[in-house]
C-alpha cells in the first residue's frame, strides 16, 4: 500500500513538473519576446520603449495588419494567398493617382478634380474585394490550390500595375503630391502623446481605422455565420458541404474579404508611403503569412485567432525596429525573421500533437 | 403493412464511368417503421442513399416524398425539406466544438447574419436532453473519443427533424450499450412517425429492429421482406447470391508453445494501464473490451506506435523493446490498423505501391535501385493468396471494397515474414461474404505457426475465430476465457469489472 502510494505521489509530481514545462513552453514566444524588449531596452538603446518609439512600433502593426487579418482567413481554409502585395501596391497607386492635389505638375490624370476620400476608398477595397474573388472563384470552381491561383494572379497583377503607372501624365514615375484631404485623412492625428521637453508625438489615425477593421473582423469570425462556416470549411470541407453548407460562396467571400483588406491597406499606404511607384507592397504577402502563423494560424486549416494575428503582427515589427535600434546588420535581420518564424510555428505545433 | 408510405424511389439508375452502380433500384419507406437496407459492400447501398441525399446526381428514376415529387441538387436542399443522413464516415469539423458542429449550415441568426450562441446553447442542450447524450457541448470535436463523435453525428441527424433519416452503419464504432442508446433514440423516432433507413453489416441489429428488409446485389434491387419473414441464413443468402453455409471457418490451427511474453504493459500518455500475456505460436488470441477499454492501445504500445512506461516483452525468452513501429517489424511484428483509410491504405497509390510499402529493402538492387520486377512479382503473390478482386496491380486502392483493400493490407505484412501479426478490428466495415474470407486468412495465418492477436468489438467474431479471449476493462486485462467455452454474457460482465 505504501509502496502505491508514493509511486503515486511521485506520478503526481512528475505531472505537476510537466506541466509546468509545457507551460513555459506553450508561451516561449512571449517570454522570449519580453526578454528581447528588456535586454534591447536596457542594453542597446534606452529609447526603444520612449513614447515616440513606442508610436512608431504601434503605426508600423497598424499599417502591416489589415492585410494580415485578410491573408489569414484564407489560411483558414488551408490556402494562403500570394497576391496580396502586389494587390496592396495596385490598390496604394490608384488611391495615391486618384487623389494627388490639383494643379501639380506631376498629376497623373489631370482631368480628374479633387475626388471625396469615402468615394476613393470605396473603389479600392472594391478593386480589392474583385481581385480576391477572382481568386476564390479559381480555388472553388476548378479546386485549384490557392497556391497556384495566388502565384498566377500575382504575376498578373504585376503587369496591371506596370502599366498602370504609365498611365496618363505619369509615364512610370513615382506618384507623389497627394492632397492633403487624403494625407490628413490617414496620417493626420487627433490625440498625441507626450513625450517630454513639451513636445509631442501624435498617433496617426490609420492605427484607430486598424483597431476598428480588427474589432470588425473579429465580429465576423466569432460571430456571424460566416465566420463559423469558414472555420468549418477549413476544418472539413466535406463535413461542411453535407451539412449543407455553401461551400463555393464562402470560398469565394472569404478571398473577397481578403482582398478588400488589401485594398484598405493599399488605400493607407499609399498615404503612408506618399511616393508609391509599381514596387509599392513588394513582399507584402510574405510578412502577413508570416505574421499569422507566428499568431497560431495554423496551416492545418480550420485554426486560428484574431488576437494571435494581432501579436503576430506587433511581434514582427517590435523584432524590427529593435533590431534597427540595436543597429544591428540589416543583413542579419532576415536571419531573425526566418529564425521566428520556423520557431514559433514548431512551437504552434507542438500544441496539436497527440503523444502516444 | 398498413402505415402510408412516406418515400418511394422508383428504377433509379446511376453510371459511373465503367462501372453501372444502381440499375434499376426501388424503395419504400413506411411511416413509423425502419427499413433496412442490406448488400455486400460495394452493392450500391451508399450509392443509392448518396443519390436521395443529392450528393449524387441520378441518371434515371423518380424519388417520391410525401407524394411530393423531389429531385435534390445538393445535400442542404434535402436536409431542407426533411431528408438527413448520419454518414457512414465521420464528416465533421474536429477543429471546432461540438455545438458548432451540431448547427453547421444552419447557425440560429439575428439579424440576418449574425450566430446566436444562446439559441445554440438552448437547442443543443434540448436535442441532448431529449436524447439523453451527455457530451459536453462546448468540447472540441477531437479531444473526443469516436463513440462520442458518432453520437453527436447521431444527435445531429435527428436534430432536423427531418421526416427520413437514414443511418448508414451507424454502429460500427459502438459499444454494445451505446448501441442500445441508439435502438432507443430509433424507437422513439419511429413513434413519432418518422421513416428510418438503417444500413448495417450487423445481422442481429437488422433483425431486432428493422420492419422490412430490402437486400441489394450488384448494385441491383434483390429482394423486400418484411425482417419477420426472414433469418439470418435466409438474408445471407439473398446478400451474398449464394448458400453460406458457416459464418465461421472451421478452426484448425494448433496453439504450441509461447513465443510471446508480456508483462505489465503500460502506456506512457494512453489509457493502458495494465496488461500481462503470452501469445502461443499458431494461435488466435482475442481482445475484447468497451471501446476506450484500452483495447487498440495494447496493440499499439506493442508495436510501439504508442510510448511505453514500463513493461517487459519477451519474444522467445528474451526481451525486446520495440520503441518505435520500425523497430517492432524488424522484430517481426506486424500491426494492421483499426482506422483503415486513415491509417492503412495510401488511397491514391495503386495496387503494388500498396503492397510493398513496408518490404522495400528486400527489393533493392545494389542498395540503391528498386526491382520493379520483384515488386511485380511479390504483389502477384499478394493477390493469388489473399484472392484479392482487383482489374490490375496498377489499380487505385481506394478504388477496391473494404474486404479486399484489408487483404491487400494483410498481404503487405506477410511479406515482411512476420511471427506476431496484431489485427485491430479487422473486419470493420466488410461485407459478410469478405469477412468469411478475412477469418479463413487468419485462420491459415495460425495454422503455419504465426501468433494472431485481434483485437475486435464484435463478440461473435472473436468467439468464432479466436484461441483464448483477453477482456480489457478501464485500461487493464480484466479476465481471459477461452473462446471454446465462453459466452457472450461472461465476457460483458467482464469488460464491466473496472468502469
Amino acid at each position: 500500500m505504501s509502496n502505491e502510494s508514493k509511486e503515486l505521489a511521485a506520478n503526481a509530481k512528475r505531472f505537476d513538473r510537466k506541466t509546468l514545462g509545457d507551460k513555459l513552453m506553450n508561451n516561449a514566444l512571449y517570454i522570449l519576446m519580453i526578454l528581447a524588449v528588456i535586454y534591447i531596452q536596457f542594453f542597446c538603446n534606452s529609447n526603444f520603449l520612449a513614447p515616440a518609439s513606442l508610436v512608431n512600433i504601434l503605426s508600423q502593426t497598424a499599417a502591416y495588419l489589415p492585410a494580415a487579418l485578410g491573408i489569414a482567413g484564407c489560411i483558414v481554409l488551408t490556402g494562403t494567398d500570394l497576391s496580396a502585395g502586389r494587390c496592396v501596391g495596385l490598390t496604394a497607386c490608384i488611391s495615391a493617382s486618384l487623389l494627388q492635389k490639383v494643379g501639380s505638375a506631376s498629376k497623373m490624370w489631370t482631368n480628374i478634380g479633387t475626388l471625396p476620400v469615402p468615394v476613393v476608398i470605396l473603389i479600392v477595397v472594391l478593386i480589392g474585394a474583385l481581385v480576391g474573388a477572382f481568386n476564390g472563384f479559381f480555388v472553388a470552381k476548378f479546386k485549384l490550390h490557392p497556391f497556384i491561383v495566388t502565384l498566377g494572379t500575382q504575376l498578373i497583377l504585376y503587369t496591371c500595375l506596370l502599366l498602370y503607372v504609365q498611365q496618363g501624365n505619369n509615364g512610370g514615375m513615382a506618384i507623389s503630391s497627394l492632397d492633403p484631404s487624403y494625407t490628413d485623412f490617414i496620417k493626420g492625428s487627433f490625440v498625441s502623446v507626450p513625450t517630454g521637453n513639451g513636445t509631442s508625438t501624435p498617433i496617426p489615425n490609420f492605427v484607430w481605422f486598424a483597431i476598428l477593421l480588427t474589432a470588425l473582423m473579429w465580429f465576423i469570425w466569432n460571430k456571424t455565420t460566416f465566420g463559423k462556416n469558414m472555420f468549418a470549411l477549413g476544418s472539413n470541407e466535406e463535413a461542411a458541404r453535407v451539412s449543407g453548407v455553401n461551400v463555393f460562396a464562402t470560398t469565394i467571400m472569404v478571398f473577397a474579404l481578403a482582398g478588400a483588406m488589401y485594398g484598405w491597406t493599399g488605400f493607407v499606404e499609399g498615404a503612408r508611403i506618399g511616393s508609391n511607384t509599381a514596387n509599392t507592397g513588394f513582399n507584402y504577402e510574405l510578412d502577413a503569412i508570416a505574421a499569422c502563423v507566428i499568431g497560431g494560424v495554423s496551416f492545418v486549416g480550420g485554426i486560428g485567432k484574431i488576437r494571435g494575428i494581432v501579436i503576430g503582427v506587433l511581434l514582427l515589427r517590435l523584432i524590427f525596429v529593435g533590431l534597427n535600434m540595436a543597429h544591428v546588420s540589416q543583413d542579419l535581420i532576415y536571419l531573425v525573421k526566418g529564425g521566428i518564424i520556423l520557431f514559433a510555428c514548431a512551437l504552434d505545433m507542438r500544441k496539436y500533437l497527440v503523444k502516444k | 403493412m398498413d402505415q402510408p408510405v412516406l418515400l418511394e424511389m422508383k428504377g433509379i439508375c446511376k453510371e459511373f464511368p465503367g462501372v453501372k452502380a444502381l440499375d434499376h433500384v426501388d424503395l419504400k419507406v413506411r411511416a413509423g417503421t425502419v427499413h433496412a437496407l442490406m448488400g455486400e459492400n460495394g452493392a450500391g447501398k451508399s450509392t443509392l442513399m448518396k443519390c436521395l441525399f443529392g450528393i449524387y446526381s441520378r441518371d434515371a428514376g423518380t424519388i417520391t416524398l410525401d407524394g411530393r415529387e423531389i429531385h435534390f441538387k445538393s445535400s442542404k436542399e434535402a436536409l431542407e425539406n426533411g431528408v438527413a443522413m448520419v454518414h457512414q464516415e465521420l464528416n465533421q469539423a474536429l477543429t471546432r466544438t461540438v455545438k458548432d458542429n451540431l448547427w453547421l449550415g444552419r447557425y440560429p441568426k439575428v439579424a440576418g447574419f449574425v450566430v446566436s450562441e444562446r439559441i445554440m446553447d438552448q437547442r443543443t442542450k434540448e436535442i441532448f436532453d431529449t436524447l439523453e447524450v451527455s457530451v459536453d457541448p462546448k468540447a472540441v470535436m477531437s479531444t473526443l473519443p469516436v463513440s462520442q463523435r458518432q453520437m453527436v453525428e447521431i444527435a445531429k441527424a435527428v436534430s432536423y427533424d427531418a421526416k427520413i433519416i437514414v443511418f448508414d452503419e451507424p454502429t460500427s464504432s459502438l459499444t454494445e450499450s451505446e448501441v442500445e442508446h441508439l435502438f432507443r433514440i430509433i424507437d422513439m423516432l419511429k413513434k413519432k412517425g418518422c421513416g428510418i433507413i438503417y444500413i448495417s453489416h450487423k445481422m442481429d441489429e437488422i433483425l431486432r429492429i428493422s420492419d422490412d428488409v430490402t437486400i441489394m446485389r450488384d448494385g441491383a434491387w434483390v429482394a423486400t421482406r418484411p425482417a419477420s419473414e426472414l433469418t439470418m441464413d435466409e438474408i445471407i443468402r439473398l446478400m451474398v447470391g449464394r448458400e453460406l453455409t458457416n459464418r465461421f471457418p472451421p478452426k484448425e490451427n494448433e496453439p504450441g508453445e509461447v513465443i510471446l511474453d508480456v508483462e505489465h504493459l503500460k502506456g506512457r500518455y494512453t489509457r493502458l494501464r495494465d496488461a500481462s500475456f503470452q501469445l502461443r505460436k499458431g494461435e488466435v488470441l482475442g481482445i475484447a473490451g468497451l471501446d476506450g477499454s484500452g483495447r487498440t492501445e495494447v496493440l499499439e504500445n506493442l508495436f510501439g506506435s504508442m510510448t511505453r512506461d514500463g513493461g517487459t516483452i519477451r519474444l522467445h525468452g528474451t526481451e525486446i523493446h520495440n520503441r518505435s513501429p520500425r523497430e517492432a517489424i524488424r522484430n517481426g511484428f506486424a500491426l494492421l490498423t483499426e482506422e483503415r483509410r486513415a491509417t492503412g491504405i495510401f488511397g491514391i497509390r495503386d495496387i503494388k505501391d500498396n503492397t510493398v510499402i513496408s518490404n522495400l529493402k528486400s527489393y533493392l538492387k545494389g542498395g540503391i535501385c528498386l526491382s520493379d520486377k520483384k515488386m511485380t512479382e511479390d504483389t502477384e503473390w499478394a493477390i493469388q493468396a489473399m484472392h484479392i478482386k482487383t482489374p490490375s496491380q496498377k489499380t487505385q486502392i481506394r478504388s477496391l471494397s473494404g474486404g479486399n483493400q484489408q487483404k491487400v493490407i494483410i498481404g503487405r505484412w506477410l511479406l515482411t515474414k512476420p511471427e506476431v501479426l496484431l489485427l485491430d478490428e479487422p473486419t470493420r466495415g466488410i461485407d459478410v461474404g469478405a469477412k468469411y474470407e478475412i477469418y479463413q486468412l487468419i485462420i491459415d495465418l495460425a495454422k503455419e505457426g504465426k501468433g494472431v492477436i485481434m483485437v475486435s468489438s464484435e463478440m461473435p467474431e472473436l468467439l468464432g475465430v479466436c484461441d483464448r479471449i483477453l477482456v480489457m476493462s478501464g485500461g487493464c486485462l480484466a479476465g481471459e476465457v477461452d473462446a471454446k467455452t465462453a459466452t457472450q454474457e461472461q465476457i460483458l460482465t467482464l469488460a464491466a469489472k473496472y468502469v
